[in-house]
């Protein structure tokens, strides 16, 4: 057995004559954030681990247009998806997932009306559908057992697509213990990076949005903020680091605690 | 028995039906403004949808005091508005009670029944009363509801206690002249609330205790007739609205914003997709998103009819939390209040639309717009479906496709995109270089090669 990780193409599995079962569509902030560049290679190890049959689009890969949609540039947004969908479909892609909601949000539910018809999950739906069904056993143990941890929901994943339970799911399995911050679920409050506020500074105000949003995930008590987007994980970080917890407190990605418990990462 | 009452009721009722009928086509046509939406699909749901969250005020259940004290009203509404049709009949037909001596025992219980309803919305109404006055509720304390808006919202609360009133001293006064065998009104063998208040009329004459009673009886059916008309000037018409309002719900995922097809006509003539479109098309085009109320759809204009201002969404709204200039519900108010104004302007056979004002600049500011997440905590917490969002949205749409007034980032952030296709400024080239440090690490505790 190779202890190298693969990370397939479309184009080298297309050349091979083969078809993947998945295509891992990596996002933006997956490819070039190099904080959620670790979320990538953590999925990746798993991916690889697990034996799936997986492939990435590499340097085919853009933006989904989520953002250019969110601040009302419907052209660009229309741009991007009719390229990535002439992309996807010319590999005959049928299912995706990625590790991003927004992308999940915008391949899933947006890009249907273009003409781009997938079966898409977010990396929490998988990861969960892996345990299930015994792909992934975790070690228990270890690090995490009976810590306490909390898990901020991201809007478009939770209010926007109505999925709560798979990242709870993957928690759950790992024997944490997962304590709910008071806003939670289809009451969540936003990190404050949605609608392409991400991408700007936020309009006059008195409080930031993340540290409103890490106050409340602090007084959890929980060591551990476990996010699924990585624009969460940039604002959570953020906050944190505003309220000068960051030796104390880490904000990790569930691919990432998957990854820790499994022994994979570096 | 002289028939003057019974003329002077028809006179009373087809006034206030004619009044009503004006104001009913009045909203009918502001909401009209907006653009054709069909929104027909799936009835099954949408019934369904209609009866959880309106009928079954399912999502006033996430606060459950406000939910128990709205529950007892609304309940009370529906069910003493069937009284409303004895006093209908027996306002044309000059009769008394007229289905007490058909349905016997049954009539006192349902009188029963009514006045412990009235009772209860007597409480409830001086809870809220107190709740929104005395207590510091901050959404119903906003700058918002500064004025008319705030106004509105404790007259209705007064409207309601007073119609009550009326109930409870007619029934007293009723009683009282029944047993003192004045011809014309019939012993019902026991109301219990207003038999407790009796004691106060019990000294009057019959003569007075005969206009106590019509004058109680007249000033609460021409109190229901007042009270419909004026829900049509008020924040309150939601208890008509929320039905088609919830009817017409968004049923898709809430995180899904509408395609916009002209746009996909002309970029995939762009991308050399498709034929360009025929000019013909074009002219019917009109606006990209919305700068004013006729931009947007029909439904969006019911939404802010439909909005009672309880400000569940801007108490959730993560913007307006930390102090930005964003409220969801003003964007309703201000929805509402800009599509009457275009609504009385036509009415007057004055310029409508085109006065010079709009939506985004005279009531709406790009930075309330500009501060919104997009995070749906607001369409989740409004009770009855209203989706400020996709009024914010379509502002955006205008905003940069339109006028080119996106802030100067996600102008950068655009041009990111069309150069580097990521919203930040990285070489594409690079885009996969995160798979070279896939084995780096790994390769120093398992060097095994």
């Amino acid at each position: 057995m190779s202890n190298t990780y693969q990370v397939p193409t479309m184009a080298q599995k297309a050349a091979a004559g083969e078809t993947p079962e998945v295509l891992f569509w990596v996002g933006c902030a997956g490819s070039f954030d190099e904080r959620y560049q670790a979320v990538t290679l953590a999925f990746t190890k798993i991916l690889n681990k697990v034996g799936i049959n997986f492939a990435v689009l590499g340097e085919e890969e853009t933006c989904t247009g989520d953002p250019a949609r969110r601040a009302g540039n419907e052209f660009l947004f229309q741009m991007q998806a009719i390229s990535n969908i002439q992309v996807l479909d010319g590999y005959r892609i049928k299912k995706i997932v990625t590790a991003c909601p927004h992308c999940f949000n915008t391949l899933k539910n947006e890009y249907p009306a273009l003409g781009g018809n997938y079966e898409v999950m977010h990396h929490s739906q998988f990861l969960q559908g892996l345990i299930q069904e015994g792909k992934i056993v975790m070690k228990g143990g270890g690090t995490f057992k009976g810590k306490r941890i909390t898990f901020h929901d991201s809007c478009y994943l939770g209010r926007a697509n109505d999925v709560y339970e798979a990242p709870r799911d993957v928690i759950k399995a790992l024997d944490m213990e997962l304590v709910e911050m008071k806003r939670c679920r289809s009451k969540g409050l936003c990190c404050g990076a949605g609608g392409a506020q991400m991408f700007k500074e936020p309009e006059k105000g008195n409080k930031d949005i993340n540290v409103e949003r890490t106050e409340e995930a602090l007084q959890t008590g929980a060591k551990t903020i476990a996010v699924g987007c990585p624009f969460c994980l940039t604002m959570m970080a953020d906050g944190v680091k505003n309220k000068e917890k960051e030796k104390d407190v880490q904000v990790l990605d569930l691919a990432e605690l998957i990854a820790k418990d499994q022994g994979l990462s570096g | 028995m002289s028939s003057l009452p019974q003329i002077l009721f028809l006179l009373v009722l087809a006034a206030a039906g004619f009044i009503l009928y004006k104001r009913i086509s009045y909203i009918r046509k502001t909401i009209l403004l907006g653009r054709p939406l069909a929104r027909n699909d799936r009835p099954k749901e949408r019934w369904k949808t209609m009866a959880l969250v309106a009928f079954g005020q399912q999502k006033m259940f996430k606060r459950i005091g406000p939910a128990l004290l709205h529950l007892i009203i609304y309940v009370s509404f529906i069910v003493i508005n069937l009284e409303v049709l004895e006093f209908i009949i027996d306002g044309l037909a000059g009769t008394h009670r007229i289905f007490a001596s058909a349905l016997a025992g049954f009539y006192t219980l349902a009188m029963n029944v009514f006045e412990l309803l009235a009772l209860g919305v007597l409480i409830s109404c001086v809870a809220f009363l107190v709740r929104r006055n005395l207590m510091n509720v901050p959404r119903l304390n906003s700058a918002e509801l500064k004025g008319w808006p705030g106004l509105d919202a404790n007259l209705i609360l007064w409207i309601e206690i007073l119609l009550m009133i009326a109930i409870l001293t007619m029934n007293a006064t009723d009683q009282l002249l029944a047993y003192r065998g004045v011809e014309g009104y019939l012993p019902l063998g026991g109301l219990w609330i207003s038999s407790s208040i009796q004691g106060l009329f019990e000294g009057l004459s019959s003569t007075t205790l005969l206009f106590l009673e019509r004058f109680a009886w007249w000033f609460h059916i021409i109190g229901i007739l007042g009270f419909a008309i004026y829900v049509t000037y008020s924040k309150h018409l939601h208890i008509f609205l929320a039905f088609p309002n919830t009817w017409y719900s968004n049923l898709e995922p809430k995180g899904k914003m509408p395609n916009m097809d002209v746009v996909t006509q002309e970029v995939k003539s762009m991308l050399g997709l498709a034929a360009a479109p025929e000019p013909t098309d074009q002219a019917e085009i009109g606006r990209f998103g919305a700068k004013d109320v006729p931009d947007l759809s029909w439904v969006q204009i019911m939404n802010a009819f439909s909005c009672t201002e309880c400000g569940r969404c801007t108490a959730e709204c993560p913007a307006s939390i930390t102090g930005k200039k964003l409220s969801p519900r003003k964007i309703m108010m201000d929805t509402r209040d800009r599509a009457e104004e275009i609504s009385q302007s036509k009415a007057a056979g004055k310029q409508g639309k085109d006065d010079g004002k709009s939506l985004l600049g005279d009531y709406i500011s790009q930075e309330e717009i500009n501060a919104c997440t997009s995070c749906n905590a607001c369409v989740e917490a409004c009770p009855v479906n209203i989706d400020p969002l996709s009024i914010i949205l379509e502002l955006r749409r205008y905003t940069s496709m339109e006028e080119s007034g996106s802030p100067a980032q996600w102008n950068a952030m655009f041009q990111n995109i069309e150069t580097s296709f990521a919203p930040w400024k990285f070489p594409p080239t690079d885009r996969f270089n995160w798979a070279s440090k896939l084995n780096q690490e790994e390769k120093k505790p398992t060097n095994n090669e």
